[in-house]
């Protein structure tokens, strides 16, 4: 069997040094929560492996630019103990907080959720919803991407070797705007998403939706974004006929696959309630009725 | 490869370790270690029978590896007890026949305990939702559920 | 045999003291199945199958042998074969050549993850290496998953020479049903045309696995004259030295088997797989050999329980009267025969007094693991059926489903189909407490509906055999041959205590080891409290006998001068109050002098035993857009003779009926279309976690059974039998569809909705 090298790096540029000057497969860990598994089961045998968890930027939320800029490697249990954070974007932090156990929730990380690209990511959907940037580094430099351009297919990202995603930038909250996310599993808690629907929007001081993102996960090969589905809530209200538009938008977008998770026909419909369920929570929180 | 040193502190003591770079923390304790309490129940963090305190949050033992370890804190159920005082919550469990086969009974006081200092006064279903990364196969979780709520009580002095 | 103490008060039974190994494991120090180790201990790890079904072509193990730290491989050629024959009852009945095939195959793979070579090395990364280096040549065969596929005349054929037991004459062609049984009283078929309604519903049921925590793992140690030791995690150690000996060829004797902690087990480790495999490594080697399974291991290769496809009729006048009754079972018995259909077709419509009831079975193979028991084994699969049509019944001639059951329930006389008559109470009681629940006429919300269903086990008896040994300062070492699965060392210890009169501390059980007390039984079958109880309580009163004649010789009395009472000796009749009564614990004192070591044996085939009878209802709610079922309540009533440690019985109740909770609702084995298991992991075989369940409200009734000492039936069972149907009826009662195929999961409850 091959040994594998471990390093722990306490900069985003020594760890990009490490990974682009590797000869064999390299591997980041954050919380080990896939990779961990992976290896287990003789899927990846990394001849590299580097820590992330030593670097400030990947394991901090700091606020920028009137948003917040989210470590990569900031767990899901950091997350919701952020009171800022998880006070503006409490979609996004209820997300990462569906992941697994509290054992998970421990070490889970929203950059190892979206890199892992599994289309049933649950924090993945809010966190595009959610408008976020991402910040890579490589071995040329820095560059920024929106987030639904990292996962490609499943277990595919666009990342070239020796980047990494170091950090996201969650944009300044407007007045008025709420974000939800919610998934359907067949048991309440240690379950993959079966779908999975995040919502982001934001309404004016006549309480209609001005903004408005939608995102599923679970229905096809990465998370959709739903632009039909925003468009029905856009110009509303946001009342049962809006929901009902939209959560159908959301159905016919789907193109889920049939697997022991679920089958086609239950993913188009479920999809739908799970949204318009997200974005009655939302709407709620947009109003600050929640 | 020649094997990795880690030094951590583990049930309170320095402890100095040797491990392959690919061994989780859950082999790590009970092959080199001899600390058998942490048990292994299905190795991908799905039973929740091997978890631990690392730095004052639970994780599973199966996906942490032994090089994490290095400066951190670690808590294993071997270190609950004070000498031959049992934990209020090892008692609590022992008067509510909170164990049957008594496998998952580890993980699930190590949960209990970081329940118990995260928040001394959950409800019953927010000690049902963080103890849901624990399977226990035997009770049907009643009698864990009244002893983890019943030594909260006792903890609090109420 | 005695009959029940009724008329002194009990002091320890019915109490529920602390257990006594309650602390080891607590704290981390109890020994459980991977938890022991020896110096130059090396590691085994198990070649398993790919396929589902493939002939073995050959394998080669070179490339594995040279690999440094690599110490032997062995395959299904280096166990000797055994002849074909069906040994045992045929409730139970083995067949060591189809054994030793399950433990390692020989001429074909009958499964995927089927064992089929092993390695021991000096590291576990160095025996899994090996596994990759052994070269297996396959042949790959159609394979078959389904038990009504595999019965079609063109399927695939595990064994080209399998002729169904059974039928007279015996089929010419060979085929996957490995037996047909059935049991008949009166005639159904005539009385169905009286009847004033008939309904026949036809059902299915998953694959669901005994889903224990700690997976299967042993350590073993041969000597190069033969004899060897096991440490592993089984139900019964001496069901580990039976079949390990048998199937290596060695003497009995040879090989001391010893009970490790064992960390859940349901039935599922009552058989061996890991045990000779490690034992044959440890005699090649020379060295001790420790194998654990993995998790995906036990999922792929250890016994869940069968999947069925059944068909039930009944017949019902409009007072309720059942007359008739009809039940087809058809079982899937996994690669090897050996369903628990036999138990199915006898539980089914055990709780009811029916004149004319017929029940049929099929046993049949196909390409999955090797079923193994699992809790009540085969009736909560019968009950399902049954149970769910009843309800039916119920709605079609407009009676409410408890009233049902209590104008049909089996009373003491009433005859069973398979030919004996019920001689136990508690069946009528048991419903009649449940119909007491305050909550079973409670109302209901929107999308809300109640079920109910009851379920039978048979319970069991069997041999046991205990050692009551008396130290000096009065305490006493009670060995039996029973691993605790669930605390059965405390209702032990509290049998002795109530028996020999002393305090429950004073009583310290073990479990010897095979070679360390008499044959016993595998910890199953409800039989632990009962039979090993009895026989426990026999040996204490061989010690009292002693303790009479200890304390006679020191009163210099003749023995019937002398009588046992309250835990002392105490001078009778002319000879009553000449002197103080003689404690327990100051005759322990004077052993010594008095005849030297006080010990007791006592060994019993027990009979008896009582059937074990549970009545259960929930209330669920359905929602209408998910399809997702939750379990607002769930009441579990049932009758356990009597409750020596009422708190682990009650255990026992909610535990069985959360098992049934994830039968009915998510647990299935789920295969590809090329017969491998997709969701050999909890992650995706989705047993209840704790925010799943409410509190089970369990209710303990007693009706004791005469034929134990303390009124014992058994408690473990027959809990799990009702669940899958009385949450199928609640979700009809609240949605009014009916759901016939097991898991009752969300895609399938939201199509039923939608249909």
């Amino acid at each position: 069997m091959s040994d594998m090298r471990y390093e722990a790096p306490k900069t985003v540029e020594a760890a990009v040094a490490l990974l682009a000057g590797a000869s064999g497969v390299a591997r980041v860990l954050a919380g080990g929560t896939d990779l961990l598994i992976q290896m287990r089961g003789g899927r990846v045998e990394p001849a590299l492996l580097v820590d992330i968890k030593g670097i400030t930027e990947m394991t901090s939320i700091t606020e920028e630019k009137g948003g917040f800029r989210l470590g990569a490697a900031v767990t899901a249990m950091e997350m919701h103990e952020h009171k800022a954070f998880s006070k503006a974007w409490p979609g996004l932090t209820e997300a990462a907080m569906l992941i697994g156990s509290y054992q998970i929730k421990g070490r889970a990380t929203v950059g190892g959720n979206l890199c892992n690209a599994s289309p049933a990511a649950d924090s993945v959907p809010a966190l595009i919803a959610a408008g976020a940037t991402v910040s890579i580094v490589g071995p040329n430099g820095r560059r920024e991407v929106k987030a639904e351009d990292i996962a490609t297919a499943p277990g595919k990202n666009s990342l070239a070797k020796g980047e990494i995603v170091a950090s996201f930038l969650l944009p300044p909250r407007a007045a008025r705007s709420g974000d939800a996310y919610l998934r359907f599993i067949p048991r309440t808690e240690m379950d993959i998403a079966v779908v999975g629907a995040g919502i982001n929007l934001t309404l004016d001081d006549k309480g209609v939706c001005k903004q408005a993102r939608v995102c599923v996960g679970a229905v096809a090969e990465r998370a959709l974004v739903v632009q039909a589905a925003a468009d029905a809530l856009i110009g509303t209200t946001v009342d049962d006929a809006a929901l009902e538009r939209m959560g159908a938008a959301v159905s016919a977008a789907c193109r889920p696959i049939d697997d022991k998770r679920g089958t086609k026909v239950y993913r188009i419909k479920v999809s739908g309630v799970m949204a318009k369920r997200a974005a009655a929570i939302a709407l709620n929180r947009a109003r600050g009725t929640n | 490869m020649a094997k990795q040193h880690v030094s951590t502190t583990l049930n309170g003591n320095a402890v100095e370790f040797l491990c392959e770079s690919r061994q989780s923390l859950l082999d790590v304790l009970r092959d080199e270690l001899h600390l058998t309490g942490t048990k292994e129940g299905c190795g991908t963090g799905d039973c929740g029978a091997c978890t631990v305190n690392v730095d004052g949050r639970m994780m599973c033992s199966c996906l942490f590896l032994g090089v994490e370890a290095q400066g951190k804190t670690i808590q294993t159920i071997e270190g609950m007890a004070n000498g031959d005082k049992l934990h209020v919550l090892q008692r609590k469990f022992l008067e509510h026949a909170a164990l049957q086969c008594g496998i998952c009974t580890p993980g699930m006081l190590i949960a209990a305990k970081t329940l118990l200092d995260h928040n001394p006064n959950p409800t019953e279903v927010e000690t049902r939702y963080w103890l849901a990364g624990n399977l226990c196969r035997c009770t049907g979780y009643n009698p864990i559920i009244d002893a983890v709520l019943d030594a909260a009580k006792e903890l609090r002095g109420a | 045999m005695s009959a029940v103490i009724t008329e002194k008060k009990l002091k320890v039974v019915g109490t529920s003291p602390d257990r006594p190994d309650g602390v080891p494991k607590l704290t981390g120090t109890a020994q459980y199945g991977a938890d022991n180790s020896l110096p130059g201990m090396l590691w085994g790890k198990i070649l398993r199958s790919p396929h589902a079904h493939a002939r073995i072509r050959k394998i080669d193990a070179s490339k594995a042998l040279k690999l440094p730290g690599v110490k032997a491989v062995i395959t299904g050629a280096d166990l000797p074969d055994q002849k074909f024959e069906y040994l045992g009852a045929e409730r139970v009945a083995v067949n060591f050549w189809h054994m030793t095939r399950n433990i390692l195959a020989r001429e074909k793979v009958l499964y995927e993850g089927h064992a089929l070579a092993a390695v021991a090395a000096t590291t576990p990364a160095i025996a899994a290496e090996a596994l990759k280096l052994i070269e297996v040549d396959y042949e790959v065969l159609p394979h078959v998953i389904d038990v009504d596929e595999a019965m079609k005349p063109d399927a695939p054929l595990l064994f080209e020479d399998m002729i169904t037991r059974g039928i007279e004459p015996p089929p010419a062609k060979p085929s996957n049903i490995s037996k047909r049984l059935g049991f008949k009283l009166g005639d159904p078929n005539a009385v169905f045309a009286t009847a004033d309604e008939v309904v026949e519903m036809s059902f299915k049921t998953a694959a669901v696995h005994q889903g224990y925590i700690e997976p299967h793992a042993c350590l073993a140690r041969a000597d190069a004259d033969g004899q060897a030791e096991v440490w592993s995690s089984s139900q019964g150690h001496f069901v580990v030295r039976t079949f390990t000996t048998k199937l290596l060829g060695m003497k009995t004797g040879d090989l001391r088997c010893h009970a490790s902690e064992i960390g859940g087990a349901f039935g599922g480790k009552t058989v061996v797989y890991v045990e000779p495999v490690a034992v044959m490594l440890s005699k090649k080697t020379g060295h001790p050999v420790k194998i654990m399974m993995t998790r995906e291991d036990v999922f792929k290769a250890t016994g869940p329980t069968s999947g069925a496809s059944m068909t039930i009729k009944i017949g019902v006048m409009r007072d309720g009267k059942i007359v008739a009754a009809h039940g087809l079972f058809k079982y899937q018995a996994g690669a090897f025969p050996g369903s628990p259909v036999m138990n199915g077709c006898m539980c089914g419509f055990a709780p009811y007094d029916i004149a004319n009831v017929e029940t049929v079975g099929y046993d049949v193979v196909c390409n999955r693991p090797k079923s193994v028991a699992y809790r009540a084994p085969g009736s909560p699969i019968s009950a399902f059926a049954v149970e769910s049509t009843l309800d039916m019944v119920a709605k079609k001639i407009g009676m409410d489903p408890l009233q049902l059951r209590l104008k049909n329930i089996a009373k003491i006389g009433t005859p069973t189909v398979f030919g004996t008559k019920l001689a136990h109470a508690g069946f009528a009681e048991t419903l009649q407490a449940l119909q007491k629940h305050p909550a079973y006429n409670a109302p209901l919300g929107k999308n809300q509906g109640r079920g109910m269903a009851l379920g039978y086990w048979f319970n069991g008896g069997g041999e046991s055999s205990a050692t009551v040994n008396v130290n000096e300062d009065g305490t006493v070492v009670v060995a039996t041959g029973s691993p605790d699965i669930g605390g059965s060392r405390a209702s032990t210890a509290q049998m002795a205590a109530e028996t020999l009169g002393i305090p429950y501390d004073a009583v310290r059980p073990i479990i010897a080891d095979t070679n360390s007390v008499g044959y016993t039984q595998a910890t199953g079958g409800s039989r632990v409290t009962f039979a090993t109880g009895m026989t426990v309580i026999n040996a204490c009163n061989k010690v009292i006998e002693e303790m009479c004649v200890r304390a006679a010789k020191l009163w210099k009395l003749d023995r019937a001068d002398v009588i046992w009472e309250d835990g002392s000796a105490r001078p009778a009749g002319k000879h009553a109050g000449a002197f103080e009564p003689m404690p327990f614990k100051a005759i322990a004192a004077k052993r010594t002098a008095t005849g030297g070591p006080i010990v007791a044996s006592a060994s019993v085939n027990a009979e008896g035993q009582a059937p074990g009878f549970s009545a259960q209802f929930c209330d669920v709610e359905v929602d209408p857009e998910t399809g997702y079922v939750k379990i607002l309540r769930y009441v579990a009533a049932q009758d356990v003779g009597r409750a020596i440690h009422p708190k682990y019985c009650e255990g026992q109740i909610t535990g069985g009926v959360v098992q049934g909770i994830g039968w009915a609702l998510n647990e299935e084995y789920i295969y590809d279309k090329n017969g491998r298991l997709e969701n050999a992991g909890f992650l995706d075989y989705r047993m209840p976690v704790a925010s799943d369940v409410p509190m089970i409200e369990a209710m303990i009734v007693e009706v004791p059974n005469p034929n134990h000492p303390y009124g014992v039936k058994g408690v473990a069972e027959a809990n799990i039998v009702p669940p899958m149907a009385a949450i199928a009826n609640a979700i009809h009662a609240a949605t009014g569809k009916r759901l016939t195929d097991l898991p009752m999961s969300p895609p399938k409850v939201l199509a039923a909705l939608d249909a």
